[in-house]
Order: C-alpha cells, then sequence, then structure tokens
C-alpha cells in the first residue's frame, strides 16, 4: 500500500476540527440560510394568499369552462298573434382545412347532404386557411346526419335564422334582418333594441367525456328578445295587399300603396305597397321593391286635399256649407297662370265645391283664408311633419313656409297642388274629418287602451259639415260613386294629380282616394294610391275609389262592423262618361 | 384510549364514504336536469318551428286559392247578400 508509511488519522481525530472558526463567520451562515427561508415563506404567502388570482384562474381553466347561453331574436306579431317574423335554429358547418383530410368517399357524402358540388367542397377543404364555413343556415336535422359521419376537421354551429311566413305581403311593414341578425329595415330596424335578446353565460365543470358536471359561480340568465305585437290585422292586410296587387295590374300602374287605419286608435290595420319583394329570399333586390312607398314617398295629393281647404273656410265663418261660389266659366286667373276645372261649373255650393271636386271654387274659398291660417293648419294636420311612428324612412313631406307664398300657389295648394305629403300622413290627416275634429295619434303597435285622444285641429261641427259633404262625393252625382259599399255610409275625396317630371307637369297621374267608413260612427280610414295609372283611366274616381270600396267592404266585414244603411240593390254600372270623374 | 381511537376512525371512513356518494348522486341528478333543461329548450324550438308552420298554412293568400280552386267558393254577390238587423248583442 502506498500510504503504509504514514500516520493514519480518524476523521473524528482530523486536526482541522481542532481549529476554532471566528464566530462571526458561522452566524453570518445561519442568518443567509434563515434569510432565503424568509424569502421563500414570503413569496409562497404572496402567490398563495395575497395575489392568488392568476395562479387561481390557471387552475381553474384546467377544468372550468365558460359556455355562452344564445338568446333568440324576439317575435313579430300581428294584433291576433299570427307569427309574422320568427327566428328558429339553424346549423352552420364549417371546416380547419389543415385537419379534413377526407377520403373522395366521404368528400362525396358531406357534399351531398350539404347539397353542394363534391368538387367545389374539395376546392373549399384544400384552401390555404385556417378557417372556412362550407354552407351557412342549414336545417338541424340535415346537420345531426352531418355530424354522425364523425369527419375529422369538420365542425358546427348554431345561428338563428329569421323567417317571414307572410312573405312579400307585410314585406314593407315588417322588414327583415341581416345575416348576423340586425334589423335592416322596416319594424325589424324600428324595434332593434327590444327583439334583441341579451346572450347568457354560465361557468360548468365538464368531465372527460365532455358532458357537464357541476354549475360553478353564477349564471348570467339569457334575455330572449321580446315579442312585438303590431297593430297589423293579417286579414285586412292580406285584402289591402290583394286589391292592390290586382288594381295595379289592371291599370298598369307602375306603383301603388294602400293604408289602413282605425280611427278610434289610431292603430294601422294594414299598410301595403307594391312593388314588393319576398323578405325570406332577397336576393336581386332593387331599391323599387324596397321602398315603403307610403311612408317614405311623397306626392302632391291633388283634390283629396280640398276638404281641408274647405274646413279652414268653415271654420273660420268665411263660407257655410250652402255658402254660393260662382266658379262659371271654369277658369280663373291669378296673375299669369290659369287655373281650370276638368268640367266646367256654374255657381256652385260650399258642400258642391267638394262633391264636384272643383278646382277653381277651391282656389276661390282659399282666397278668403289668410296664408298664416292655412300654413298653421297644415301644419296641424301633420302635413310637413314626421309622423313619429319611429320607422326608418319617414318623410316629412313638403310644404313651404307661409311667408313666401305667392298668391296662385296658395290658390293652388287649395287643391293639393305645390304642397307634397305621403299616403301614411294623408291617411292620418283624415282622421279629423272621421272623429270629431281631431288629429289620432298614429301607432305601429297593437293599442289596448280604447281612446286615443289628438290634438284638437277643427270644431266638431266643422268636421260634421265636411262629413256630410265627403259624402256626397260618394253618391251619384259626386266624383266617387264607385266608393260606394252596399250597406254602409262612405265617405271620401278623389284626388288625381299630375305628376310633375323636370319641374313641369307631364301627362302622367297619380290617383287616390281617402274615405273612411261607416259615417254614422266611423271606424277605419282607408287612403289609396295609384301611381301612373295607363290603361286608359287615370282619375281618382275610377281607378283608386274601386280599391278603396274593395278593402273597405271586406275589411268592414272581417271586423263585423254593423251595416249603418239600407243595403240597396246594386246600382247598374254606369258608362265611365256618365260617372263625373273630376280632378 | 386505543378503542376511542378505533371508533374515530371507523367513523371518519364512514364519513368520507358518504361524502362520495352524496357528490355522485349529485352528479347524476345535476345531469338528469341539464338533459331535461335540454329538452325543454328542443321542446322550445320545436313550438316555434310549429307556430312558423301553422302561420304558413294558415296565411291567408294559401286558403284563398283552396276556397276558389278546390272548394269553387266565391265572394256572393251585392244583390245575393241580406244583411240582418242587429239583434242588440256584441257585433264586433
Amino acid at each position: 500500500m502506498r500510504f503504509k508509511g504514514k500516520v493514519a488519522h480518524k476523521f473524528a481525530e482530523s486536526p482541522l476540527l481542532q481549529m476554532r472558526l471566528p464566530t462571526w463567520r458561522s452566524r453570518l451562515m445561519g442568518l443567509l440560510i434563515l434569510g432565503s427561508f424568509g424569502m421563500l415563506i414570503g413569496r409562497a404567502f404572496y402567490l398563495q394568499v395575497l395575489n392568488n388570482d392568476f395562479l387561481q384562474e390557471k387552475g381553474e381553466s384546467r377544468y372550468r369552462r365558460d359556455i355562452e347561453i344564445s338568446a333568440s331574436r324576439g317575435k313579430i306579431a300581428d294584433r291576433h298573434g299570427d307569427v309574422l317574423a320568427i327566428s328558429t335554429p339553424m346549423k352552420s358547418v364549417w371546416a380547419v382545412p389543415q385537419v379534413a383530410k377526407l377520403t373522395p368517399e366521404q368528400t362525396v357524402q358531406l357534399a351531398s347532404l350539404l347539397e353542394m358540388d363534391a368538387r367545389q367542397l374539395a376546392q373549399k377543404l384544400s384552401a390555404e386557411k385556417t378557417f372556412v364555413f362550407l354552407r351557412r343556415q342549414i336545417p338541424p336535422a340535415v346537420a345531426d346526419r352531418i355530424a354522425a359521419l364523425k369527419l375529422p376537421g369538420i365542425g358546427q354551429d348554431k345561428e338563428y335564422r329569421r323567417f317571414y311566413p307572410t312573405g312579400e305581403m307585410t314585406a314593407h311593414m315588417v322588414g327583415f334582418t341581416g345575416v348576423d341578425d340586425r334589423g335592416l329595415e322596416g319594424v325589424e330596424l324600428a324595434f332593434h333594441g327590444q327583439l334583441l335578446g341579451q346572450p347568457g353565460s354560465r361557468s360548468v365543470i365538464k368531465d372527460r367525456r365532455g358532458q357537464i358536471v357541476e354549475d360553478v359561480g353564477s349564471i348570467r340568465q339569457p334575455q330572449d328578445g321580446k315579442e312585438i305585437r303590431l297593430a297589423l290585422d293579417s286579414k285586412i292586410q292580406y285584402l289591402a295587399y290583394s286589391h292592390l296587387k290586382q288594381a295595379i295590374s289592371d291599370n298598369n300602374a307602375k306603383a301603388g300603396g294602400v293604408v289602413v287605419l282605425d280611427v278610434r286608435t289610431g292603430e294601422i290595420v294594414a299598410l301595403a305597397n307594391w312593388p314588393t319583394y319576398n323578405p325570406n329570399n332577397r336576393e336581386a333586390l332593387s331599391g323599387a321593391q324596397l321602398r315603403n312607398r307610403a311612408m317614405t314617398d311623397t306626392f302632391e295629393p291633388g283634390s283629396t286635399l280640398k276638404p281641408f281647404t274647405i274646413a279652414l273656410g268653415l271654420e273660420s265663418g268665411k263660407v257655410r256649407p250652402d255658402t254660393i261660389i260662382n266658379c262659371a266659366p271654369g277658369r280663373l286667373t291669378i296673375g299669369n297662370a290659369t287655373i281650370a276645372d276638368a268640367h266646367p261649373h256654374g255657381a256652385l255650393s260650399v258642400a258642391q265645391v267638394i262633391q264636384k271636386s272643383s278646382n277653381v271654387g277651391a282656389a276661390k274659398i282659399a282666397a278668403m283664408l289668410s296664408s298664416q291660417k292655412m300654413w298653421e293648419m297644415f301644419d296641424d294636420v301633420g302635413f310637413g311633419q314626421v309622423p313619429h311612428l319611429g320607422f326608418p324612412g319617414e318623410v316629412t313631406g313638403r310644404v313651404r313656409p307661409w311667408k313666401s307664398w305667392k298668391p296662385i300657389e296658395q290658390a293652388t295648394m287649395a287643391y293639393g297642388h305645390g304642397i307634397s305629403v305621403s299616403l301614411i300622413q294623408l291617411a292620418r290627416a283624415y282622421s279629423v274629418f272621421a272623429r270629431d275634429g281631431d288629429l289620432v295619434p298614429l301607432s305601429l303597435t297593437r293599442v289596448d287602451s280604447s281612446a286615443a285622444t289628438g290634438a284638437t285641429v277643427f270644431s266638431p261641427k266643422t268636421a260634421r259639415d265636411v262629413r256630410v259633404m265627403l259624402e256626397m262625393a260618394v253618391q251619384s252625382g259626386g266624383t266617387a260613386p264607385k266608393a260606394q259599399i252596399p250597406g254602409y255610409r262612405v265617405a271620401g275625396k278623389t284626388g288625381t294629380a299630375h305628376k310633375l317630371q323636370g319641374g313641369r307637369y307631364a301627362n302622367k297621374y297619380v290617383s287616390s282616394f281617402v274615405g273612411f267608413a261607416p259615417v254614422s260612427d266611423p271606424r277605419l280610414i282607408v287612403a289609396v294610391m295609384i301611381d301612373e295609372p295607363s290603361a286608359g283611366k287615370h282619375y281618382g274616381g275610377e281607378v283608386a275609389a274601386p280599391v278603396f270600396a274593395a278593402v273597405m267592404s271586406s275589411s268592414l266585414r272581417t271586423l263585423g262592423v254593423a251595416p249603418d244603411a239600407p243595403l240597396v240593390v246594386a246600382e247598374t254600372p254606369k258608362p265611365p262618361v256618365a260617372a263625373k270623374a273630376r280632378l | 384510549m386505543v378503542r376511542l381511537n378505533v371508533i374515530l376512525l371507523f367513523a371518519l371512513v364512514l364519513c368520507s364514504l358518504g361524502v362520495v356518494t352524496a357528490q355522485h348522486k349529485a352528479r347524476k341528478i345535476f345531469q338528469a336536469l341539464e338533459a331535461e333543461q335540454e329538452h325543454a329548450r328542443q321542446l322550445e324550438v320545436e313550438f316555434g318551428q310549429l307556430q312558423l308552420e301553422l302561420s304558413t298554412w294558415g296565411a291567408a293568400p294559401r286558403i284563398e286559392k283552396i276556397a276558389r280552386e278546390k272548394l269553387k267558393m266565391n265572394t256572393p254577390e251585392t244583390g245575393r247578400v241580406i244583411t240582418s238587423a242587429s239583434t242588440g248583442g256584441a257585433s264586433r
């Protein structure tokens, strides 16, 4: 052994141990080690007690899942609760192209379920993207069959699709939503805030098989969108729509609209426009189809405005229903312009001015009135004002400030030229005659309180006097005998206005009729407007009045309103010449 | 002393088993609740679809078409309508 000669010490006898270390060194070491432990304890305390949110969250995220609970958009229903728009869940199918490696048979199978071309599908699946939608809004039953194929990289999402069972009939009123469930038109837009649902959420613990095992934390309940009950009566809406459609094709007209109002509550019971569209299939839509003409388009109303001029004349005491106005020789020159009657009349009473629809008569009465009073009256009945329905695109119409009126303009406004209104404004304005002189506020939604009250425009006596005149206008000798309805007393006024084209009046017309029934206790106001009738007839009494009669009679029957006139034997239709249709 | 410890040990084991069973039962019941809620949602969806169907089948244009074409009905002409006088009852 190499160490043989050396003296072997035992460890305990090591002379090193005999050496004394300075005390401060061992103390320092002791303190350092103690300090490190202190730091570790401090850190542990900080992480686990003071600032534990982060780690807690990390831990929970291993087992806890937040699930969104979807809420559906509210329904839109008519006044009887019949559904006009409803959301039902659909599925969208997506793929992650990198993961979705399908065999050709699988591709064909999937393509046939998706009703797609197999080659197109293969192309989508080989795209250089991380995510592609294969098809959106497919029925849940088909989606279940796709899920049953258990293809890799193919997934599904739940989404909602909006259906409109009444289709084109109520398209303008109800409107529609976009893909992301935002209201884009009509009531869908006007009541978007109420229709929209608030999705809820819950956090849960899921087990390995993906089943929910436990709720943790609080659940935020989803809020489904509210159901909107419109004032619309889908039966009356259908009647209005189908009669309008018929009249448009009979008269070869460009467009048209019908508005039906409830006199007592101001509810819009029906509102139909032509042309229209199918909200369930909105490909190839044009702006002309989308426009809700009755609300967003203005036109010169023509003679339908005469009753307002006359009513103001009566109200201010300038004329009485039997005051004689000399309308001979059927023309009146103011400045360098001439107002003419379509058929010259002699001396007419004020009532006959309405009955025969004399422009000259109306202009002469207007000349007795101050322009400020006339403007105020137009303003009071809602012309030149937004109807305040909250409907997208409502228009104010155009009534120029009275200070800039020239005498000729005041005269033409008396019979509805040089002023523009929308059909809904016109229908509403007639409520001052159908009621006892007050203007009813309109409502899109169902009104359950019985009587709405509006601002008074005319005295009850004036309203009743005008009502009598309006009833004369639809009787024989008036301009619109075709507006008569057997069994009911009807009152109304025709309008036939030339259309302005490039600043000049062209040989195109807007025919209109506004009226109400039954006269003894008015229930409904119906306003009809036909744009550019071009099948030979263009007078309001010939074109619009029959639509009014058809819509009004069937609506009154639908509502079960008691007849207030003896049922006369149907009059033999007179040849068109004998029917005294005037401007 | 030993006897007390043994008794306490048994009590502890029993309690632990109890907790395990209770937890298991709770999860079972919770899953059943979950399934029922899912069923309720399904029924709601189905209700919506049926309402949609009702509206589609009961649409006025369809009724009129069937009445006119299949059942050969038509609106009575004015001369053929007789209106009875109101009996004083609710006419609305």
